[in-house]
């Protein structure tokens, strides 16, 4: 399916849910889907990095706390009603950018490491910039720092309704990516660093130009799904929107769902933060991150391939003739590295 | 910031004995990492295991933390070989150990730390032993038993690990199975055994490590989560495997963190050791006294 | 004839353990140069700091008239050097012709030589015929067989187009005839103007094939001439037979 087409069916798709939302009467459902969709783009992130190159990045919480503190920042140094009329998508490049320009960095300060040592620095730094912005008094330091939510904005009724259409749009967004990534040449060099990179290497492929690229991307989407934070939770608090909840979660649905393409990671978000949200509500959150870490090391001992490998065994297909991945006997044209 | 030689020295001791307890607690990962090349991430959880075990002990029996540890030892080491275990058929068989091997363990490490605030909730916990409390006085220096006694056994610990290590046949093993798996199966020995063993030792650490913990501060479940860094800092910088380099190295770590901490303020010591683990990282990957 | 690869003393070390101890090689382009020694010798240590897998401490590797010292692997690999592994190093999750359209894509692109869709296909197909692996070009690395591998390793090394190519015991474990298949392939690709070295146990196949042999033994170079009178070095023998 060529790109163009694929963006449109996602759009539909989105405008489908939306309007779902929208007659389900209850704005309940936005508070609730806007988690989903945020954890839709930060595991399709962290997938990039994670489930295509290989590279374990336990620093997610840094990333998305960066676009939320970006936002806060942008929020003390401009007055409040020119804030307000800053769009969400504004915020998000914004954020974006300083995600993915802190994630560049990081890459090149630990992407000559060998990968478990490559996965400690990321938790490191995740920690470092953690007392940064814990001993910053600019964007409230420890006490945190507030951002009221307007009540409501045209057209679309209640501010979370907007909100939530933002972040399922960035989730959009983040699938055309990763979908195009997988297509391209780049995909390719993705998998063989994986795969083996030092082979990698003697091929010519320029792995450390690659693995800069991954971060980058991975930092910068986690970045965008963090900008609009601080509208969502009201007040914005260092050492839960620094959380290893964040970690945890970007890194166990991805591998629940499936690694090898997009579609793994959009359905362990879907499946694993609406399983959330419902334990959250109705029993804890404390066992709702025990759930998590059980689903986690279950299917990484039993399902290695996630839910999506789960399927292709039962249906008997190859892992490469998925969605994503070129069809073993056919060549389309769009293909061309 | 007020300097003085009073507080510098104190600042410099303290350091240097919270550094015999960091020792202890890194023991177990040099095994598991710096020789096993196991990234257990969840070490630290079962460190505060290890703590409310001997809170439990303590609590309800009235035991000393320490000796509650040294019994709860074999079931520590029982679960670290029942890890072990799992960690082979389901990883290291499969060769998949870098990408899911690590997700195991994070996993590993969240389920246990929430366990515990389910079982035992939030609130930070102590043990009462004669030693916490009075505090030993010479000339200038005021050193806290509590803080003494922890960094004196955790030595002995280290001590006795050392002499496992080097001085038996199967802790040489252990030695041996990180450089030459083939050589080991020749010998007759199976190397998946000897790494069992190694790994059931590192968490049997914990056990004590814990105890150590809980006796030099109050304990609740998150506290593991700022010995991660520490952990994997130590045992890199101290070479990978070495116990002598690990112990150098902790107290190293030890001394700058309490000179950070009493001139700057405790707010910046979890960058500390992380920064330090990533300056060691970028510098010397083969650590002080590298293999 | 114009010097291709220069190697000035290098060495390189693990630890305590001397690898290479100060190696010097002349090679010129268009030469068949067989590299000999027993197992431990350094062998492969010398093709690993020749391209970039490991960092040599000391000497110096000039190719095509450049210093390759401080280059990436990747970069030599752009510039004309390719090799193939020893152990096979197959990528395991794409299929064959997925394999071998990596060098062309990441080394030839690179060097401003870009193919249309079906002539990638073509040129990957061809390859694989070339070792015989064009039947099951659309299957996974793990159906082949250990000797397929190594043909699949060599294919992907030649894909590289390059200048000087290393064959690190490709043919280990083959048959007779197929020893002789991958002789002939060496040679077509010698006579389109690729240096060639050749690394391999199988005596009669280095004989054949190579111009000049050089033998290495415990990181020395002990000999480094004609294939005759190399193998009448007393040395040599003593090194092959006297251990």
């Amino acid at each position: 399916m060529r790109t163009p087409l694929f963006l449109l069916v996602l759009l539909l798709v989105a405008a489908a849910i939306f309007a779902a939302a929208v007659l389900c009467g209850n704005d309940y459902v936005f508070f609730a889907g806007y988690v989903v969709m945020q954890y839709v783009v930060l595991s399709i992130a962290w997938n990039i990095l994670g489930g295509y190159c290989g590279y374990v990045n336990f620093g997610s919480a840094a990333f998305f706390a960066l676009g939320a503190y970006s936002t806060v920042a942008i929020y003390k140094l401009i007055a409040a009603q020119d804030f307000y009329s800053v769009p969400i998508p504004v915020l998000m490049l914004i954020g974006g950018a300083v995600s993915g320009i802190v994630g560049f960095g990081m890459g090149y300060l630990t992407l000559r490491l060998r990968g478990a040592f490559f996965a400690i620095a990321t938790l490191a730094l995740a920690v470092v910039l953690q007392t940064l912005i814990v001993n910053w008094d600019f964007v409230g330091g420890s006490r945190g720092a507030y951002i009221i939510r307007p009540e409501s904005i045209a057209p679309f009724g209640s501010y979370i309704r907007y909100l939530f259409l933002m972040m399922m749009l960035l989730a959009v967004v983040a699938i055309t990516v990763a979908r195009l990534i997988e297509h391209s040449r780049l995909g390719y060099g993705f998998a063989t660093i994986r795969d083996d990179e030092l082979a990698a290497e003697a091929a010519g492929v320029p792995t450390l130009r690659l693995k800069l690229i991954a971060t980058t991307i991975s930092g910068a989407l986690m970045g965008m799904a963090g900008a609009p934070f601080p509208y969502y939770i009201g007040y914005l608090q260092p050492a839960s929107t620094f959380g290893l909840d964040y970690a945890v979660n970007s890194i166990a649905m991805p591998l629940i769902g499936g690694t090898t393409s997009w579609v793994g990671p959009v359905v362990g978000a879907v499946l694993l933060g609406t399983l959330q949200q419902v334990a959250t509500v109705t029993i804890s959150s404390a066992v709702n991150l025990l759930i998590v870490g059980l689903l986690l090391v279950g299917f990484v001992i039993i399902a290695p391939n996630g839910i999506v490998g789960l399927f292709q065994t039962y249906f008997r297909h190859k892992p490469e003739d998925f969605v994503g991945r070129r069809r073993v006997d056919t060549d389309s044209p769009e293909t061309v590295p | 910031m007020i300097f003085s030689f009073d507080l510098l020295i104190n600042a410099v001791v303290s350091g240097i004995l919270i550094g015999g307890f960091y020792a202890a607690v890194t023991s177990g990962v040099s095994l598991s990492f710096g020789i096993l090349d196991i990234v257990n991430i969840a070490h630290p959880a079962f460190i505060i295991l290890g703590s409310y075990v001997a809170y439990i002990g303590n609590a309800t029996f009235g035991l000393d933390p320490i000796l509650t540890a040294i019994v709860a030892t074999p079931l520590f080491y029982a679960l670290g070989a029942g890890i072990y275990q799992v960690y082979y058929f389901a990883f290291e068989k499969r060769g998949q150990e870098s990408l899911r091997g690590l997700a195991f363990f994070f996993g590993l490490l969240f389920i246990t730390e929430v366990s515990l605030v389910l079982y035992f909730g939030v609130d930070y916990r102590y043990v009462e032993a004669p030693y916490i409390g009075p505090a030993w006085h010479f000339h200038m220096l005021d050193i806290p038993l509590r803080i003494l006694v922890p960094c004196v056994v955790s030595l002995l610990l280290i001590a006795v690990l050392q002499l496992f290590l080097t001085r038996t046949f199967t802790g040489r093993a252990v030695m041996a199975v990180a450089q030459d798996q083939l050589a080991l199966r020749l010998l007759a020995i199976d190397p998946i055994r000897i790494k069992r063993i190694a790994f059931g030792m590192s968490i049997a650490t914990a056990s004590l490590a814990g105890a150590f913990l809980i006796i030099i501060q109050p304990v609740e479940p998150s506290v593991g989560r700022e010995y991660i860094g520490r952990v994997f800092a130590i045992c890199v910088l101290g070479g990978m495997g070495s116990l002598p380099g690990t112990v150098i190295a902790a107290m190293l770590l030890g001394i700058v963190e309490s000179l950070t901490s009493t001139f700057y303020g405790p707010s910046w010591a979890p960058a500390v050791s992380f920064g330090f683990l990533l300056l060691t990282l970028a510098v010397r990957p083969a650590g002080l006294m590298g293999r | 004839m114009t010097e291709l690869l220069k190697i000035d003393n290098l060495g390189k070390r693990f630890g305590g353990f001397v690898a290479l101890d100060n190696i010097s090689l002349s090679i010129p382009a268009g030469e068949r140069i067989g590299l000999i020694g027993p197992n431990g010798s350094g062998k492969s240590t010398l093709v690993n700091c020749i391209c970039g897998t490991l960092r040599n401490e000391q000497g110096s590797v000039h190719f095509d008239g450049h210093r390759l010292d401080g280059l990436d692997a990747h970069q030599r690999t752009h510039r004309g050097l390719a090799r193939s592994f020893q152990l096979p190093r197959p990528f395991v999750s794409l299929n064959l012709m997925d394999n071998i359209r990596i060098p062309l894509v990441y080394t030839v692109a690179a060097r401003g030589k870009h193919h249309g869709a079906s002539e990638l296909q073509d040129r990957c197909v061809a390859l694989l015929r070339e070792v015989g692996l064009d039947s099951k070009a659309r299957r996974l690395p793990r159906d082949l067989t250990q000797v397929e591998m190594r043909k699949l390793e060599l294919a992907r090394a030649m894909a590289a187009e390059p200048k000087l190519l290393i064959a690190d015991e490709a043919m280990a474990g083959l048959t007779h005839s197929e020893v002789e298949d991958i002789l002939a392939l060496l040679v077509k690709l010698n006579e389109q103007g690729v240096t060639v070295i050749l690394i391999e146990h199988i005596m009669r196949a280095v004989m054949s094939f190579s111009r000049r042999i050089v033998v290495l033994v415990s990181g020395k170079k002990i000999a480094d001439g004609m294939p005759d009178e190399v193998m009448r070095n007393p040395e040599v023998e003593r090194a092959y037979l006297g251990q």
